[in-house]
């Protein structure tokens, strides 16, 4: 046997951004006993970089809004690919989540009369998104880690889990190593939460961290889970294109929804060329009705600028592609105009967003209350993920749960602005509560899968002993991500992501045989290659699905099917393991909408 | 395009060097582009901690040239590149490997401080009422990425090693965020004196230099918390007025 240490829980959560450490928070209120892994240090996980907001209902800003209006908001946005189920305990919970938050010590901004101000958001019909200037992740992650310290839960930092443990159709634990000497680790667990975020590290331009290695997803898919949704990856239409070592770091929709406005090279606001059918009656005619929504006239409809991620990236896209870009292949994202319509514009505009104020400043010399940025696409969330049960977020197999990214259903084919902060939250929450609640129901003791911890040590341990071949681990994940981008990126089409396929064999026979350098002590090299196994799994999920998917529909757009096909509204692609190993590839009835949701859905238009 | 050389700490506590590293430089990049790039392509086991790459998460700390910097941040046309660039660990904190440290103490010093305590909601619809202009210091305090910087080069910690009797500027940060939390209504003064050590700093003011979310840490935390606990327990009348009660 493997060397390896144990911890024993009742509830082991894996991840500790938002929805982690929310989901371990409410399995130790419950009373039983909880470990919580993080990849990185505690309070660095993804959370801490969304800029812009979380969405809920609060009505403080405008009073006209309700459960009923984000539902709808968040089923359209979504191209009704969503669990409506989901749609609706998100819009109901997240405003009791946002304000528990206060209740331990974050700060929003505030409104004139004292109570959480709430900002615009693409695809959100009226202001909803509580915010702190664009900082907003770094004040939810670190009100939940400074709360969460106090709450009778053992973290473990640096820590990475390969494999799930799975014993008579249940999951009993997880293998995994920690960082600093690469010891192992088995933790002998009830129930688990995989709470691990997305896949944004299998494209070359994106918002991701190095930790976005699509783990949660595919130790789920390993352990026999259903994974939906999987063609569709959100490009953020906004990234920093220039200078090219910052190419895709996020710039915040925060930036339109003060009033930044996007124009080609021709100085053209090619945003008000194409709105979609379906959000004609409710953009803007104008500049002057976009400004005025923007400044809070209730009477105005949103500028297009403000119209969901999914159709701005695709229309810049276009503007580049058409030779109506700005110099560096983007196109100029204008807060500087502002100054012209507000008193203190240079003021006004570092407060509300300082971080972009000093991103621009310190990596690209612009200073954005003077000059317009460059901005493009960049890869940013998969709305694909864990099939999971709307009520518990259970998972397709017994004791395993998931939150957050990593599980799906909530988004559909396209996620709106804000709704990840809620989400992270809502179903975190659920996910604690019904995993606790699983573990406490549960008679028998988490045992067995031995041969699957010695299995996944000699895995882990596989990478020291291959010969030099001249490759390595970090150009087999940069040609992964070329391939990708290139094959299954903003715009796909079947010849291109047909030839995704062998690309991937191709790449799987590389990692399998990639040597690494050193020993097993804090040794990226060797992370990497590990990682490569979750990252090729997922991306093939990503490519069967897309290719599936004869439609263009939220952030899927095939060029060779560019309309929407009421058909392919009727399902959602699942993709499981096959009893030979092989990935298999079917669909599953939507979930239906109830006839009281179709009503509100009717009722708010 | 050009090259540009960088000398790079590699080893454990125990046995250690610089190396040297010649990589291609280009527009914009920052010197974590050039770790990485040298990590790809020369020396892939390489040890260095990073997340967001843009300033916000506080993971790639290091000393650039001597200077406390996130790697992330430092682009490579503020430095003189016809030198070779020298980078290292934070020297505060013990050495995992190469540029790695173990900041486990900061998480560790984090937990003894008394958690948020609210008042009880006091607004009609079971919240509370809070102007901005109560939460602009807070929320300054609340920029904070926990990169540690400051605690690497405070000299208290950096020098003298009181680990065991001083929290550091960056508790003292979130000291200060929880003491002028509107909200709050624990006390923490008692430990600030005792367990967190605050008499210890005398206000050199590096941490302030080297934070980069800009915190004014010395000015706007650390002098209004001693203020607050010289008020509480050095203030000769109240001294007084408790020797009398005490009686």
């Amino acid at each position: 046997m493997p060397e390896y240490r144990t911890h024993e829980y009742d509830v082991l959560v894996i991840g500790a951004g938002g929805a982690g450490l929310r989901a371990a928070i409410e399995a130790s209120a419950a009373g039983v006993k909880v470990g919580c892994v993080c990849k990185s240090l505690l309070g660095k996980a993804h959370t801490v970089m969304a800029e812009g907001g979380v969405a809920a209902v609060i009505a403080n800003v405008d009073d006209r809004d309700n459960w009923k209006v984000h539902f709808t908001d968040t089923m359209r946005g979504g191209q009704y690919l969503n669990n409506p189920a989901m749609a609706e305990i998100h819009a109901k919970e997240a405003p009791a989540r946002v304000l528990e938050l206060e209740a331990w010590g974050a700060l929003f901004d505030r409104t004139k009369d004292g109570r959480i101000l709430q900002r615009n958001f693409g695809g959100h019909k009226y202001p909803r998104l509580a915010h702190v200037g664009d900082r907003t992740g770094l004040e939810m992650i670190r009100t939940l880690q400074d709360h969460g310290i106090h709450q009778g839960i053992d973290f473990h930092m640096e820590c990475t889990i390969t494999r799930l443990l799975v014993h008579e159709g249940r999951v009993v634990g997880a293998f995994g190593y920690f960082r600093e000497r690469g010891q192992f680790v088995v933790f002998r667990a009830k129930a688990i939460v995989l709470a691990t975020g997305g896949i944004g590290k299998a494209f070359e331009i994106t918002s991701n961290s190095w930790e976005y290695t699509a783990d949660g997803h595919a130790l789920a898919y390993q352990a026999g889970a259903d994974l939906i949704d999987m063609e569709f990856v959100q490009f953020h239409p906004t990234g920093m294109v220039w200078p090219p070592s910052v190419r895709g770091i996020l710039v915040t929709e925060g930036v339109r929804g003060e009033g930044g406005v996007l124009r080609n090279k021709d100085g053209k606001r090619f945003m008000f060329e194409d709105i979609p059918e379906n959000y004609r009656n409710q953009t803007a005619k104008d500049e002057e009705e976009g400004w005025r929504y923007v400044q809070g006239d209730k009477n105005a409809n949103r500028p297009p600028e403000l119209l969901t991620r999914d159709h701005v990236a695709r229309c810049i896209n276009r503007e580049v592609k058409e030779g109506r870009g700005s110099p560096h292949g983007g196109v100029f994202l204008d807060i500087a105009w502002i100054k012209s319509r507000v008193q203190n514009g240079e003021e006004h505009i570092r407060r509300k967003l300082p971080g972009m104020y000093h991103q621009f400043k310190e990596l690209a010399g612009v200073d954005i209350t003077q000059e317009p940025m460059e901005v493009g696409p960049t890869c940013h969330y998969i709305m694909g993920g864990i099939r999971v049960d709307a009520e518990t977020q259970m998972s397709t197999v017994p004791g395993l749960f998931a939150a957050g990214e990593c599980a799906a259903g909530l988004h559909g084919a396209n996620r709106l602005g804000g709704n990840s902060l809620s989400d992270l939250l809502v179903f975190g929450k659920r996910a604690g509560e019904y995993a606790a609640k699983y573990a406490q129901e549960l008679a028998i003791a988490s045992v067995g899968a031995d041969d699957q911890i010695e299995q996944a040590a000699a895995g882990a341990l596989a990478p020291f002993g291959r010969p030099d071949d001249g490759d390595n681990p970090f150009r087999v994940q940069r040609d992964l991500q070329k391939m990708m981008q290139a094959h299954v990126g903003i715009v796909r089409t079947e010849t291109e992501m047909l030839a995704a396929l062998p690309a991937l064999d191709e790449l799987e026979v590389r990692a399998s045989s990639v040597p690494v350098e050193g020993n097993r002590d804090y040794n990226p090299g060797w992370h990497t290659a590990l990682d490569l196994g979750n990252l090729l799994t997922i991306s093939r999920a990503v490519a069967l699905s897309a290719i599936y998917r004869k439609e263009s529909r939220g952030a899927h757009f095939r060029e060779d099917f560019p309309e929407k096909d009421p058909e392919a509204a009727r399902y959602n692609t699942v993709v499981r393991r096959g009893a030979d190993g092989s990935m298999v590839l079917e669909t599953t009835p939507v979930v239906p909408t109830t006839e009281v949701q179709k009503a509100v859905i009717e009722e708010m238009g | 395009m050009g090259k540009a050389t960088f000398q790079i700490w590699r080893g454990d506590a125990t046995n250690g060097r610089f190396e040297e590293y010649t990589t291609d430089v280009g527009d914009g990049m920052v010197v974590l582009d050039a770790v990485h790039l040298i990590q790809a392509e020369q020396a892939p086991d390489l040890a260095v901690r990073w997340n967001c790459k843009a300033g916000k998460c506080g993971s790639c700390s290091a000393e650039v040239n001597g200077k406390p910097r996130l790697m992330c941040m430092t682009r490579l046309d503020d430095l003189d590149l016809t030198r070779p660039v020298r980078i290292e660990p934070m020297k505060a904190f013990p050495l995992v490997r190469d540029l790695v440290t173990d900041v486990s103490w900061n998480y560790a010093a984090k937990k003894k401080i008394k958690p948020f305590k609210p008042r009880k909601p006091d607004a009609a619809d079971g919240t509370w009422r809070m102007l901005q202009e109560d939460i602009d210091r807070p929320q300054e305090f609340r920029k904070c990425i926990e990169c540690f910087l400051c605690q690497n080069v405070c000299h208290v910690l950096r020098e003298h090693e009181k680990f065991d009797e001083f929290i550091g500027p960056r508790l003292f940060v979130y000291s200060a965020a929880l003491e002028m939390h509107p909200l709050d209504v624990e006390n923490r003064l008692s430990d600030l004196k005792k367990q967190d050590g605050i008499g210890y700093c005398n206000i050199t003011k590096c941490c302030t230099v080297v934070c980069p979310e800009h915190i004014t840490i010395t000015d706007n935390a650390i002098i209004p918390l001693k203020e607050r606990v010289v008020d509480a327990f050095y203030d000769p009348i109240a001294r007084l007025f408790r020797f009398a009660r005490s009686e």
